[in-house]
């Protein structure tokens, strides 16, 4: 409670010194951190994307008068909420915006862009403004003991992610008051829902003695920053296991690993450095002679981008290599092209393989 | 192969004619004769033209006489329906032209109306409305053929002379005036001229239309009254807008460079010039003693020679010389151009709108001729954006209404590129927008395509010349249209940004429980710092009543006319 009446003491301070500058005549301003890769850089000692000083301003000009407003408008929306202690859905707090005239958004992606403005700016969650996310975290299953407090009684429960059989326990949206136990020796975050399938039907978490968590494509913040609890807390290694394309690489692992551009505000709480890429790589491709589909342009696009801007791969050289390497096979191939091997070929001998050699994976 | 040469065998075998027979069907054609057949070629090719024509032809005649003759023009103009039913089927006409001119001396009346062909201005250096002298006389003999009655005429050249009444026929046979009737009668006016002919014709308004040329004409000339009674005996009075006479054009002898081979043998021929270097310097207007000279000496003919004695060989060798001499322009003291001022303004009284201007050029010269090109433009007000500019044409003070796309005048409009003045136009076409361009040309001989003197011939000097005018008008009108849309396009952002004023004055009422007051306060805080930042913006809304020079009636009549004329073409189309 103390701590949401913060944000609402800070939205206020933020709102006053506007209002005083108004009535000095002095033309209004907001300052938010600009969110994209051209403004990070890759912190090596903390493992992650940390934001440079470049900042985007909205004002009383044509092209930001609009999001000039509805950035107040959505401050005042979190204050209410935050007031009341109740909170929004990204989405819900799209439709409010339908009270606001011509300052609505007209799409999600609008809102959404302006709220994690709003959250750069304040320096503050967007949970903790009272916003959160629609979709679900991801799933877990394996050696993980969860303990959560029971919303109504507020006394601890705790959940045992090897009983859910072959289904699996779902990260819920906020996950800072969670608690964990567990015996594993490493987290294995998966890129599809079907890899996870087939590693939970054959039990793999009991032989590996591991947590495996579908991230879904690319990780939810809830997910990201479950995993990371589990990598600070539980001082587990990490690895992620996805598609052997850039998507799988960039937009999976490396914003897991060391955040995005777009969120590079949060980055600090959400990403997982010690992270390690377990495949598909490049050299997997060949080595395991998968098959393979053709690049698509914006597949080749993507990785010309990550090599030219991403600096992330600026510094660690084997992504380069192994990106580069990519785009002269023209080819890309999927977690499920192992299945050329036989279906369970991924638990007999892909997975031990990589556990037991170190050099094939990537930072 | 077989077949062919059969054909021409029995061509040659079963002459149909021979030379003795052909040439008792051959004799010479009278231009009267000639042009029963050819009416088109002088305008009058349908009915509702030959209407326009004959007036105009008689009021260009009119207005010519009065400013020779240093007198301000008061000209009636009256269509009187003779088939008795007032409506548009009517087919015969009388129409009546009079004015306060110098009037004509007796013997000359019955040539002047009764002989094509006749006429001062012809072989004159010097701008006029009438060139040819064939116009007036032509639609004598229309009426003659359309009605078989008489061109009857009323002039009277001083206050203590009679008038004389003349009734004529045209011989077309050998192209002379027959006098039907001759008399003298009492007339109320110190001198004048005044024209009656009947003929078949059909009245209509819209464009193309008599109202439409008295309208243009009456523009362009302010200094000329018109009074004008239409076929439903509805009268309408032109007044004059100034008491001040255009500058009277001098004439000028011709200039070199415009002489072609034919004319120079026969100016050589009649000349009074006693040796060929006088002859130079006494027919021909911009050459000296040392010019004429050189023309001789580049042809290698003695300036002493006599000019009759030239032959058709040496006479060439003189036109070639010329050429190769330089020469002035010729003086222009021959030419009356409008005026850009005059021309700007007689726009604005016809048309409202939000922006003019106007460009006159330099003298300059075709074929020896000299002329002024002149252009003026309005934009925007009530000109509708979404169709072809309108086109007005004028030549020696004359609209002309029919012909337009091939005119050259067209084709500099054409020509010239109107999007970078911020107009949208397809290549090489006449462009898109909120525009009425007028277009004068001043000359001693107005190249036209034909007689009817619809058309301006294509000179490359005229299209130049005129392309000229037309950029300099076009660089005011950019700059114009530059200057509203930057305009537009600050308010529109004013506006935009405005509109959300009140979303963050509310958004900080909430945020900070501010009362009604304060957020006012926010309100008008916010617009005055939107107004000191982004400063004072002109305003160029459309005013109409800016324009002072406006003639609401007289556009109205214009409208109404352009009106009816689409409504029958639509009518037509159903």
């Amino acid at each position: 409670m103390a701590k949401k009446n913060k944000v609402a003491v800070l939205i206020k301070e933020f709102a006053d010194d506007m209002y005083k500058k108004i009535l000095k005549k002095k033309s209004p301003k907001i300052k938010t951190p600009l969110r994209a890769l051209s403004n990070v850089k890759y912190d090596i000692k903390e493992g992650y994307f940390e934001l440079l000083g470049k900042e985007k301003e909205r004002a009383l000009t044509t092209s930001t008068v609009k999001s000039f407003a509805q950035t107040l408008r959505l401050l005042g929306l979190s204050k209410e909420i935050v007031e009341k202690d109740d909170m929004a859905t990204k989405r819900e707090a799209y439709y409010v915006s339908k009270n606001w005239g011509e300052a609505k958004f007209n799409e999600q992606p609008e809102s959404d862009t302006i709220m994690d403005d709003v959250e750069a700016m304040m320096k503050v969650n967007r949970e903790q403004m009272g916003f959160i996310p629609e979709e679900k975290g991801g799933d877990i299953a394996g050696k993980l003991v969860v303990i959560d407090v029971d919303p109504d009684t507020g006394k601890e429960i705790k959940i045992d992610c090897t009983k859910f059989g072959s289904g699996a326990y779902s990260v819920p949206t906020s996950v800072e008051h969670l608690k964990f136990e567990t015996k594993a020796k490493f987290v294995l975050a998966i890129e599809t829902a079907g890899m996870f399938q087939r590693l939970v039907k054959h039990n793999y978490w009991k032989k590996a003695n591991c947590i495996l968590i579908s991230m879904g494509g690319v990780p939810t913040r809830a997910c990201r920053r479950f995993i990371r609890k589990l990598s600070d807390e539980k001082k587990l290694p990490v690895y992620v296991f996805t598609d052997g394309d850039p998507y799988g690489w960039m937009n999976i692992y490396r914003t897991l690993k060391v955040g995005s551009g777009n969120s590079a505000h949060i980055n600090e709480f959400f990403c997982v450095p010690k992270a390690k890429f377990f495949g598909i790589t490049a050299q997997d491709i060949v080595d395991y002679k998968l098959p393979t589909h053709p690049l698509k342009d914006v597949d080749i696009k993507r990785i010309k981008d990550a090599i030219k801007n991403d600096p992330f791969v600026h510094h660690h050289k084997e992504w380069a290599k192994c990106l580069n390497q990519l785009v002269k096979m023209k080819v890309r191939a999927e977690q499920q092209a192992l299945a050329k091997h036989g279906l369970n070929f991924v638990i007999s001998d892909y997975l031990p393989n990589k556990l037991k050699n170190a050099k094939t994976w990537l930072p | 192969m077989a077949e062919q040469t059969k054909l021409t065998e029995t061509k040659t075998k079963k002459r149909r004619s021979n030379a003795e027979e052909m040439a008792k069907k051959q004799r010479e054609i009278s231009v009267a004769e000639f042009f029963e057949k050819n009416r088109h070629l002088l305008g009058f090719d349908n009915k509702r033209k030959a209407l326009l024509t004959t007036i105009k032809e008689a009021v260009d005649n009119s207005l010519d006489a009065c400013e020779e003759a240093g007198i301000l023009p008061e000209i009636n103009v009256e269509i009187i329906d003779l088939s008795g039913k007032q409506d548009a089927q009517s087919e015969k006409f009388r129409i009546i032209i009079e004015d306060n001119g110098p009037g004509i001396i007796k013997q000359q009346v019955p040539k002047i109306f009764a002989k094509l062909l006749y006429g001062s201005k012809f072989h004159s250096m010097k701008q006029s409305r009438g060139q040819q002298g064939i116009g007036i006389s032509a639609a004598a003999l229309y009426g003659q053929l359309t009605t078989g009655k008489p061109v009857r005429i009323i002039s009277k050249t001083s206050a203590n002379k009679p008038a004389h009444y003349y009734e004529l026929h045209i011989n077309t046979t050998n192209n002379k005036p027959e006098i039907v009737k001759e008399d003298i009668k009492e007339w109320k006016k110190d001198h004048g001229t005044k024209v009656e002919i009947d003929m078949e014709g059909s009245y209509q308004k819209g464009g193309q239309s008599v109202d439409e040329y008295l309208i243009e004409t009456a523009v362009v000339n302010p200094h000329v009254t018109i009074t004008y009674t239409n076929p439903k005996a509805e009268q309408r009075i032109f007044p004059r807008a100034t008491d001040q006479l255009p500058i009277e054009p001098k004439e000028i002898k011709p200039h070199p460079y415009g002489v072609e081979l034919g004319i120079l043998i026969k100016m050589l021929k009649t000349t009074s010039a006693k040796t060929l270097q006088q002859f130079f310097t006494t027919e021909f207007s911009r050459v000296g003693p040392s010019v004429a000279k050189e023309i001789c000496e580049k042809a290698s003919i003695v300036p002493k020679a006599k000019p009759t004695q030239i032959d058709r060989a040496h006479a060439e060798k003189l036109f070639n010389a010329i050429k190769e001499v330089k020469i002035m322009n010729p003086p222009t003291n021959c030419l009356s151009p409008i005026g850009a001022e005059l021309l700007e303004k007689g726009l604005k009284k016809e048309i409202n709108a939000e922006f003019y201007c106007s460009a006159s050029r330099p003298p300059s010269v075709y074929r020896g001729n000299p002329f002024i090109m002149e252009a003026a433009i309005a934009y925007g007000g009530e000109l509708p954006g979404d169709k072809q500019v309108t086109i007005m044409r004028f030549a020696n003070r004359v609209p002309l209404l029919y012909q337009q796309s091939a005119c050259s005048t067209t084709k500099s409009i054409a020509q010239t590129n109107w999007r970078s003045y911020g107009l949208s136009q397809s290549q090489n076409s006449i462009p898109v927008g909120p525009v009425a361009i007028v277009i004068h040309m001043a000359s001693v001989w107005v190249p036209f395509t034909s007689e009817a003197k619809e058309a301006l011939a294509h000179y490359p000097e005229m299209i130049k010349e005129l392309k000229l005018a037309l950029q300099e008008c076009g660089r005011k009108l950019g700059s114009y249209v530059n200057k509203k849309k930057r305009v537009g396009a600050e308010l529109k952002k004013r506006s935009y940004i405005d509109k959300y004023i009140p979303h963050v004055a509310d958004a900080l009422k909430e945020l900070l429980s501010l009362k009604d007051g304060e957020k006012e306060k926010i309100e008008t805080q916010l617009r005055d710092m939107l107004e000191e930042k982004r400063g004072e913006v002109e305003d160029l809304k459309f005013d109409p009543t800016k324009n002072t020079e406006y003639d609401e009636e007289m556009a109205k009549i214009k409208k109404i006319v352009e009106e009816e004329h689409e409504e029958k073409e639509n009518g037509k189309e159903e």
